[in-house]
């Protein structure tokens, strides 16, 4: 198809359409209010169902009911946003449900600002909700990839019957880039009847599908809490996803980071080799399941000397990539937030002076 | 190759309006692009700029400390951004609305009445399209008649306007090619 | 042999958790016999709510989801606007409507959600002990009021059916209870009105139940009812708050 000059956001709610998703709840929030506009207009033209709740808490709910029944169903917010969200993302993870989340985030504490942050990092990936739960979160970099993550992220949230977030940045959402909307069909979810509420009536036998994520028996609890563990394993077997640029030669810093920030450092890698200082940049594609192997063989290099994080937070990612090293080389950190993005001069100065720091004699 | 220009003003001037028909021309015309706003309540009528970035090349990073050049619509964007230019950049002036120059001789400055022009061609609100009609054609990062086709394409669903921005562009170019305004270092 | 009772079909054959004097049982049971009348047991989604009523989906027939504290309003909303074929019900109790969840079920009745809320009052936090509800009564002894409920303090309790009907677009909206006989058949009427309404696609229907809670009052059973009838109903008056147009009035006398 040919391409065409989309924000973001629009990008981001035209893939979901496309992938089959018809139904929509939210909330308004900068910088992602895009979404909801876009789709308030697009998906009764399509049949679909585009409802602005009360709040964040009610969305997530809305769109806990809307899974439960088998019907693909995704929300979009920021930063904000997403802590309330927050308790309902663990109930979807504990009752098995697929869902889709879009946080375009904005910085924080607090209110924080409106412009692009990576600070949600350990949220994501950590924190998405109170008890064992886990979310697959997939970092777009560039507005095509915002759109074709949103396919993958309604398959894999139906394949793994788990929550799924595209984590973008307020920079993801409010740019504009020429997108190409893949042809594709949209695949029906398989096997449904065998959990969703979706009245007796429509399936075979006399049995009640229950969704619930309360166990009362211990012994029931803990076993439901090791298929959990099993399903994100398997994500780590068979979903990860990364990328590695000019990592050919014998580069003498490892920079690892996602998103938005990534391309600000591969300019600074380029920057850095027409001054003839080789450098190389891992991409984590998936935040959760995170490419520890693959950071740590990068690492292992012995032309590889230390290894930066750069990130538009405070220092998250890099104890993710410093348990990924361990001990065989120097990990450190980089990175501006609430708004302030890196420029590629100042990374390049960062890993000039990490070099300069280091004395390799 | 990679260019990057940005254009600045007040809110309510249409400066990422014709950030984006470039962006679009740009596309149209084969090249990478990345346009980023400014966004969130300084659109409400305080200052506005966004940056287009177009390369030959998929675009590393969409930001930019130092852009190659600047259509600046008031003074205080103006005042604010020419600074950051790289040497040997352009920077349009809309002179109907900013009484000074840049202040930097290592630029292509380029003084266009951009409202002027734009009054005179019935409605004040095409100022933007001048500017970009006469940043185009001084500059030539992008083929004047790619221009042409997409703000045809970018009005057709709003027929009364295409022949206002058509004659926009044209008085834009008209002044940047007029060696009597244009001044240059 | 003539049988003249039976378990509804909608009803599952397990004996409750409730505890004795408890009218969760009585309303249970009024639901399943409604959807047996109904024929509508296929093609229902309850919504449990947290609280005493978190394992109502175990005593149920049909499918079921269980919510977040306060968030069943929420649920329902994402299960009926995706599937309006379906009878959708919450199951909720006064500290799970009333106190956390009011946001969700003002904005669900004021959408005018064509499911429908069974809103079960018994004046006071049941399943975590007996705590103060915004429904328990003015001088109402709970564990968090043990002097009585203190009205300069917290102010009055909630009337949730006149709140609600004050709205303009939720239309049907009663006040029922099930602690005699007459009440319980009342009650039923109640409860049909309000799903046939929904499967009319007519509009958001609203049941609340004035209830008992004989352990959390600490009370006997019978005690339980009187108080039920003398004090909690002199506040709570049963009967039609808001009919639609077209409807006759389900009297409470």
């Amino acid at each position: 198809m040919a391409k065409v000059l989309m924000k973001g956001n629009e990008a981001i709610a035209e893939a979901a359409v496309r992938a089959g998703c018809l139904n929509y709840f939210a909330y308004p929030i900068t910088p992602q209010s895009e979404i909801g506009e876009y789709l308030a207009r697009r998906l009764p033209e399509v049949g679909g169902m585009f409802l602005q709740a009360e709040s964040e808490i009610a969305v997530v709910y809305m769109l806990y009911g809307a899974a439960g029944c088998g019907a693909r169903a995704f929300t979009s917010s920021s930063s904000p946003g997403i802590s309330l969200m927050s308790e309902g993302i663990s109930y979807l993870v504990g009752a098995q449900l697929p869902a889709v989340f879009v946080n375009i985030m904005r910085g924080g504490p607090g209110l924080g600002g409106i412009l692009p942050s990576q600070a949600d990092y350990l949220q994501a990936v950590k924190g998405a909700g109170h008890g064992d739960c886990r979310m697959f979160v997939l970092a777009p970099a560039s507005v095509q990839e915002a759109a074709d993550m949103m396919a993958d992220a309604f398959a894999l949230a139906e394949k793994y019957r788990n929550p799924v977030m595209v984590l973008g940045d307020g920079l993801i959402g409010q740019m504009m880039e020429p997108v190409s909307f893949k042809a594709q069909k949209a695949v029906a979810m398989e096997n449904k009847s065998a959990w969703a509420t979706t009245g007796m009536s429509a399936r075979d036998g006399n049995t009640p599908n229950l969704v619930k994520s309360l166990h009362l028996d211990p012994a029931l609890l803990n076993q439901h809490n090791l298929d959990l563990k099993a399903k994100y394993e398997r994500m780590a077997r068979e979903e990860m996803r990364w990328e590695m640029y000019n990592a050919e030669g014998d580069y003498q810093v490892l920079l690892v980071s996602f998103g938005t920030m990534s391309r600000v450092c591969r300019t600074a890698v380029d920057m850095l080799k027409a001054k003839g200082v080789d450098v190389a940049l891992l991409r984590p594609i998936t935040l959760f399941p995170f490419p520890e192997e693959q950071i740590a063989m990068a690492a292992e290099r012995s032309c590889c000397k230390a290894v930066l994080s750069v990130e538009m937070n405070m220092g998250q990612m890099v104890d993710d990539v410093k348990r990924s090293v361990g001990r065989q080389k120097p990990v450190s950190w980089y990175g501006k937030c609430g708004g302030e993005v890196p420029t590629p001069e100042e990374v390049a100065g960062v890993v000039e002076k990490t070099i300069a720091d280091m004395d390799f004699t | 190759m990679q260019t990057e220009v940005m254009f600045a003003g007040f809110g309510g001037q249409g400066i990422l309006a014709s950030g984006k028909i470039l962006a679009q021309a740009a596309m149209t015309q084969g090249f990478e692009v990345a346009w980023v706003p400014s966004y969130g309540p300084e659109m409400r009528g305080g200052t506005a700029y966004c940056l287009v970035v177009i390369s030959d090349a998929p675009i590393g990073s969409p930001i930019v400390k130092r852009p190659q050049h600047l259509v600046a619509m008031n003074r205080p964007s103006m005042e604010k951004f020419a600074p950051m230019l790289k040497p040997k950049g352009t920077i349009l002036i809309n002179t109907t609305l900013i009484p000074v120059d840049a202040g930097r001789d290592d630029l292509d400055q380029v003084m266009v009445p951009a409202t002027a022009l734009s009054s005179a061609l019935g409605n004040s609100k095409a100022a933007n399209v001048v500017a970009l009609g006469a940043f185009i054609a001084r500059t030539g990062i992008l083929a004047f008649e790619t221009l042409i086709a997409t703000v045809k394409a970018e009005f057709a669903q709003k027929e009364k306007l295409v022949d206002l921005n058509l004659n926009a562009l044209e008085a834009g170019r008209a002044s940047a090619l007029d060696p009597c305004r244009g001044q240059s270092i | 042999m003539a049988r003249f009772f039976t378990r509804p079909q909608s009803l599952a054959d397990r004996p409750t958790h409730y505890c004795p004097g408890c009218t969760h049982g009585v309303i249970h049971r009024l639901i399943g016999e409604v959807i047996d009348e109904l024929n509508l047991q296929g093609d229902t989604v309850g919504v449990a709510p947290v609280g005493c009523a978190v394992l109502a989906y175990n005593y149920f027939n049909f499918d079921f989801q269980e919510a977040a504290h306060g968030r069943a309003p929420a649920v329902a909303t994402g299960i009926k606007r995706v599937r309006p074929d379906l009878m959708v019900f919450t199951y909720q109790g006064d500290g799970d409507l009333a106190s956390i969840g009011m946001g969700e079920i003002v904005h669900a009745a004021s959408r005018g959600e064509k499911f429908t809320t069974i809103f079960v009052n018994n004046a006071v936090y049941g399943m975590t002990g007996g705590q103060m509800a915004p429904t328990t009564m003015p001088g109402q002894r709970t564990t968090t009021s043990p002097f009585g409920r203190d009205v300069d303090r917290v102010g009055m309790p909630i009337k949730v059916a006149e709140l609600l009907a004050a709205l303009p677009t939720p239309a049907y909206v009663t006040r029922q209870s099930v602690i005699t006989p007459k009440y319980i058949n009342r009650a039923k009427k109640a409860i049909h009105k309000a799903f046939q309404l929904q499967m009319r696609n007519a509009c958001y229907s609203f049941v609340e139940i004035v209830s008992t809670c004989p352990t959390n009052w600490g009370m006997t059973p019978v005690e339980a009812i009187a108080w039920t009838e003398n004090t909690l109903l002199a506040y709570y008056p049963l009967g039609d708050v808001k009919m639609p147009e077209v409807m006759e009035v389900t009297s409470a006398n």
